[in-house]
């Protein structure tokens, strides 16, 4: 009589319950339940969900509308000679680009805390990974998904944006700043 | 043609052995050892790498001994030992001969072949796109191919399985009902049909795109298809070792279920829900709307949630109830005490149910939270996590059930004394450290599958805190001890399977099952009041109780302080 033998029940569904495993069921079903809850509850309470909103779109397409965005809003541009990359500092509520590619965030974003923008994510080849440190927010990057996120920084300082999804060889070299002013 | 109906009896446990399920067994069971062996050194440079005072390898080494790894260890070592399982269950258990055994070979010779075109394409060096090989990130056409050709495999070896059930019931080979293993064991295999048929849908039009026959394979597309057969293919793991724990009870206890009837329902919850809670991989992508997310990760995944909660609780309970039948029935916890901490299997099931629930488990519905995704996707985090449900859980469970086996299935005496029992506590221990400090640095934000977290001569580079830091090197430490524990498995196994001792029995023959397999076995009669007398507060199994809710406390603290972090980031919407 044990796991590796029939049950001795021929009908093993009749086979009554036990009471520490019924009040276990019980505990374990309405914790399940609370936990289902608190995800809708965090998208009408909570401050931290990812929308909604994506587009397709092509890499051509996005890229134009990227480069719109620089010649609108550049302010400097940082990095290692021959490496330039342009900084952008667009107002509240604006839409900012931000390209992910092989091996590169561009542009560098500069932002002011307590304003909100709409930041558009995309990449121009493979699956690349946002991961904003040290906030620790991650977002998957798509090629042909434009992903809009409504972000409000809360505090000043500068900000790393890494690459943690693996994307070849040099996915660790994938890094970029972000400033809140 | 003649069907072979050869039996043999094991002297030792009273199973019965049909003779090419035997060698099935037993070559299923060595390829996976092999196959380990090989995921195993390959580790070496995983752990060596990412310990940052040592890094090991460069980049492009590292990113293919990572590619190697996975593949070599979540699929061919973890499904060869499943095939076995699966024969065990049903050629075994129910004492029938398996079904077309040519066909099961045919599947094998397809896993082995599958398998090492697939090792063969990540050698070439221009295949070292991870396990999930997420495109438009191309690899060589042999790695497609190789793992189709081993899903191709195993697919035949769950219809052999499926048609040994229905031999069985033909035949008449046992009354009533399956055992639970079995039916633990059909989950597994239902599971693993769908698995591989998610996986042939993808996998099929990438292979065809790797050749230049098709222009185009959608990023999100192929994530969404994939993970029905990646995170699936753990769903058939779990299904497995939560067998083998109920296979363990039995054999070292003679435990017997608490109740049919829960366990197989907590079976069949896997069965309708787990392959939808693949969608908790796609929590912090595009295109795919909140509703979607939610229902398939909560509505679905918390039924198989609570399915796991269920078996956490009745292998558990089924080991207390057969220790306080046993005289061990005083207080709370006399029947743990006394449990037979010597004993490998035991250690080995018991660490493995601790470690797959604490750590895996509860880790597993963090990051199946919609919001709290936001905080851990791609992290450390998520290594972290299944390296305590798929090798905590699964592989020390299947360790445990090697040291049952080998005695049984290879006729050979476990070598090397107690150093079978040492080796599930440093293995256990020194896992359970892997996964909980690369939680630990997922959670301060380090990234999976990187080559170097200091950035070195990067003009934009990060500096991470020193906790993580700490973190990463208490996993590397932890690592070598697990390295320690795995090494000697497959030392100890090698050596027991290959020059260990023989088990004599006396008069050993095989015999046709039509004159030598005797009656079948009738299930004995249920003895109203089995459980009178033991227990305490009401309960049969009132320690196992306590236990869990002590597991529910830690799960419901650490689900808050989640929440709690989570509101500290950003706002973003």
């Amino acid at each position: 009589m044990s796991a590796i033998l029939p049950p001795s029940e021929r009908v093993w569904w009749k086979q009554p319950l036990d009471r520490v495993e019924l009040i276990w069921i019980v505990i374990a079903l309405v914790w399940c339940l609370i936990m289902f809850f608190m995800m809708p509850y965090w998208h009408v309470y909570g401050k931290q969900n990812l929308a909604n909103e994506a587009f397709r779109t092509t890499p051509a397409e996005y890229l134009k509308k990227t480069e719109a965005m620089i010649a609108q809003y550049k302010v400097r541009e940082e990095g290692a000679e021959g490496q330039k990359v342009p900084v952008v500092a667009p107002p509240a509520g604006a839409d900012v680009y931000l390209v992910a590619r092989l091996w590169q965030w561009y542009p560098i974003l500069e932002l002011e805390a307590g304003k909100s923008y709409r930041i558009h994510l995309m990449s121009m080849d493979w699956l690349h990974g946002f991961s904003l440190q040290p906030e620790n927010i991650n977002v998957e990057v798509h090629p042909g998904y434009d992903h809009v996120l409504t972000v409000t920084p809360t505090s000043k300082g500068t900000y790393s944006i890494i690459c943690n999804e693996y994307c070849g060889i040099n996915h660790h070299t994938m890094t970029s700043k972000l400033y809140v002013k | 043609m003649a069907i072979n109906r050869n039996f043999r009896t094991c002297p030792a446990s009273g199973l019965v052995f049909h003779e090419p399920a035997d060698k099935l067994m037993r070559w299923n069971a060595v390829a996976a050892v092999v196959f380990l062996l090989i995921g195993g050194i390959l580790a070496i440079g995983v752990v060596l790498t990412r310990w940052q005072a040592v890094h090991l390898l460069d980049p492009s080494a590292f990113y293919q001994v990572l590619t190697a790894h996975g593949l070599n260890m979540l699929v061919f070592w973890i499904i060869f030992f499943e095939i076995a399982v699966l024969y065990f269950a049903s050629s075994t258990l129910l004492r029938c001969r398996l079904a077309t055994p040519k066909m099961a070979w045919l599947g094998f010779w397809l896993m082995i072949l599958g398998a090492l075109m697939n090792n063969y394409s990540v050698i070439r060096g221009d295949s070292s796109v991870m396990f999930t090989s997420y495109a438009p990130m191309g690899a060589h056409p042999t790695f497609y191919l190789g793992l189709i050709l081993f899903a191709v495999g195993a697919l035949i070896a769950c219809f052999v399985f499926f048609g040994t059930l229905v031999v069985a019931r033909a035949e008449r080979t046992y009354v009533g009902s399956v055992p639970l293993v079995t039916f633990g064991a059909i989950t597994a295999a239902i599971i693993a049909v769908f698995t591989i048929a998610s996986g042939a849908i993808i996998l099929i039009p990438t292979l065809l795109w790797s050749l230049g026959l098709i222009e185009h394979i959608d990023s999100l597309m192929y994530r969404t298809i994939w993970w029905g057969f990646g995170h699936s293919s753990q769903q058939i793991n779990v299904a497995a070792h939560v067998a083998v724990w109920y296979a363990g009870a039995a054999i070292v206890f003679g435990a017997k279920p608490m109740s049919e009837k829960v366990s197989r329902t907590a079976f069949l919850l896997y069965i309708l829900f787990l392959q939808l809670a693949s969608a908790h991989h796609l929590l912090a992508d595009p295109g795919l709307t909140s509703n979607w997310k939610i229902f398939n990760t909560s509505y679905a995944m918390y039924l198989a949630v609570l399915a796991s909660m269920v078996h956490g609780l009745t292998v558990p309970g089924s080991i207390e109830v057969a220790q306080r039948q046993k005289g061990y029935n005083n207080g709370l916890f006399e029947w743990l005490r006394k449990a037979p901490w010597g004993n490998a299997p035991f250690a080995a099931i018991f660490i493995s149910i601790l470690g797959f629930g604490f750590l895996g488990g509860i880790s597993g519905v963090m990051m199946g939270t919609e919001q709290l995704n936001l905080i851990i996707h791609n992290t450390l985090y998520v290594p972290g996590h299944f390296h305590a449900t798929v090798v905590l859980g699964t592989t020390l469970a299947f360790m445990g059930l090697t040291y049952f086996l080998i005695p049984v299935l290879f006729r050979r005496k476990v070598a090397f004394g107690n150093l079978a029992t040492w080796q599930v506590y440093i293995f256990g221990i020194g896992m359970a450290g892997v996964a909980l400090f690369l939680m630990g640095a997922g959670t301060l934000g380090v990234p999976r599958r990187h080559w170097d977290m200091s950035f070195a001569g990067n003009a934009f580079g990060y500096e991470f805190p020193g906790a993580a830091w700490l973190m990463m090197t208490l996993a590397g430490i932890c690592g070598l001890i697990a390295l320690t524990g795995g090494a000697m498995y497959v030392a100890i196994t090698v050596w027991s399977v290959f020059l260990g001792e023989t088990v004599e029995a006396p008069g050993f023959k095989r015999v046709s099952a039509r004159e030598g397999v005797g009656a079948v076995p009738l299930p004995a009669p249920e003895q109203p009041g089995a459980h009178a007398g033991i227990g305490g507060w009401g309960m049969v199994a009132p320690g196992t109780f306590v236990l869990a809710l002590v597991f529910l406390t830690s799960f419901v603290l650490y689900y808050f302080v989640n929440w709690k972090y989570l509101s500290t980031v950003w706002p973003l919407k």
